[in-house]
């Protein structure tokens, strides 16, 4: 599995798993299905960029740095969307960016044949 | 009547054994040390201006030991590979005596640098380059038969070089060797101050390292294996004893490693030194290792050590999505 399918892989679970814990919030009940595809694509854009952030730069620091970032932006737009809950929002966001930025850096098959054939 | 120590009794030998270089492209610079048959001489290379070590033996006119001390030569100039000291140049000395000139090696004996290196992971990885220079000899038909701590050296900038190749065998040759290994454990049952050396004719390997096959002087049997076994003391001493605990259950895969490397039986052991490498860096990257048959609860607990942070990094975001709806509950 290359680093962007990790990324992918862990970012949609992750952000499924952050959607479904929206049921345990009686207010935002009724929009479960929702936000849990919403999370989950969240995720996956998520796990993209910070998939291909991993395969260009190979920085432990800076990829956790970088998913962080990536997490609690797209977090923070969720959260301007729903006009609120910024905390419960972007708090779990960051964190799953941070995971995912661990992850990419950690785990995964760097690019190494087509950076060797750039070289030639 | 005063006793001589040991240190004058070396000087003594020494003073006795300087090699007549005269004529020769070598000047002797001091004594370094003396094996059973041969001793080391730090030398300058006058033409090149550079320092080597000769090994020239100790006495003249002895066909059997001169055809060792050549053939220990030839040994090495086939082996050309890092983990391996380099031989220059091999003859005749204007007082007789048969030498070889090898690249001098400074630094420390395996055992003496193990003091300095604490952690398994550096030990092991430390192990797995002594085994480079073994297994390029295995496939180059030559097996080392005298693997020990004492035989590796450790240079100044981490260079691993095995040494002392001087009871080296190539497996394609037919030898006679048989009834000289038994005398060679039965006189060092006997003579155990002189374990420690290579003594020619009646040490073909150092008591504590020598496989069982060498031990019984079954020579047709010996092949990589034997040096396998020898890999596999070295590894133990440099595991050394876990303590008891979690150390110990750590150990356990490791020790099984040793275990398979030193088994009585060749049959039993790993068939090749990449095999047993490969279980090395297995256990080193935190994988299943083919010497140990782990338990669950063990591999549960070698994956959490393997994947740690990952796993914390997730437990917190789980304790944390927890927290967030024990409180939007209240």
């Amino acid at each position: 599995m290359n680093k962007v399918m990790v990324g992918i892989t862990l970012g949609a679970i992750l952000g499924a798993l952050d959607g479904m814990t929206a049921w345990f919030t009686p207010a935002v009940r009724a929009g479960i299905v929702g936000i849990v595809i919403g999370s989950t694509f969240k995720g996956i854009i998520a796990g993209i960029l910070i998939g291909v952030f991993a395969r260009k730069v190979h920085s432990l620091a800076l990829g956790i740095v970088f998913g962080l970032g990536v997490g609690l932006v797209l977090a923070f737009i969720i959260a301007q969307l729903q006009h609120g809950y910024y905390f419960q929002v972007m708090l779990p966001g960051g964190m799953v960016g941070l995971i995912v930025g661990y992850a990419t850096q950690k785990y995964g098959r760097a690019p190494e044949l087509q950076n060797a054939a750039s070289v030639r | 009547m005063k006793w001589l120590g040991d240190g004058t009794v070396d000087r003594l030998r020494a003073n006795m054994q300087v090699p007549d270089l005269t004529g020769t492209r070598y000047r002797a610079i001091r004594y370094v040390a003396s094996g059973g048959m041969a001793a080391i001489w730090l030398a300058e290379d006058t033409a090149l201006k550079r320092n080597v070590a000769l090994k020239v033996l100790d006495a003249e006119d002895l066909p059997q030991l001169e055809s060792r001390l050549l053939r220990e030569a030839h040994i090495l100039a086939t082996l050309e590979h890092p983990g391996i000291v380099p031989v220059h140049d091999a003859g005749r000395l204007p007082d007789g005596r048969v030498f070889y000139c090898m690249k001098f090696v400074e630094g420390q004996r395996l055992d003496e640098f193990l003091t300095t290196v604490a952690a398994l992971p550096d030990r092991l990885r430390l192990m797995l380059r002594i085994a480079e220079p073994v297994a390029f000899a295995h496939s180059r038909g030559i097996i080392h038969r005298d693997l020990k701590p004492e035989n590796v050296m450790v240079g100044p900038f981490g260079e691993v070089l095995v040494m002392d190749w001087g009871l080296g065998k190539i497996l394609n040759e037919h030898s006679t060797e048989s009834s000289a290994a038994i005398a060679s454990a039965d006189e060092q049952q006997r003579t155990p101050a002189a374990a420690s050396s290579t003594n020619h004719g009646t040490v073909l390997g150092t008591p504590g390292y020598m496989a069982p096959e060498q031990l019984r002087g079954e020579v047709e049997s010996i092949d990589q294996r034997t040096d396998i076994y020898g890999l596999g003391v070295i590894l133990s001493v440099m595991i050394g004893s876990p303590a008891g605990g979690r150390a110990a259950r750590r150990h356990r895969p490791i020790l099984a490693i040793c275990a398979k490397a030193m088994h009585p039986d060749p049959n039993q052991r790993y068939p090749a030194v990449q095999a047993l490498t490969a279980d090395i860096a297995d256990f080193l990257a935190g994988s299943p290792i083919s010497a140990y048959a782990e338990s669950p609860v063990e591999r549960m607990a070698r994956l959490f050590d393997r994947h740690r942070t990952a796993v914390l990094l997730i437990a917190a975001y789980l304790v944390m999505r927890l927290l967030f709806i024990l409180f939007s509950r209240r």
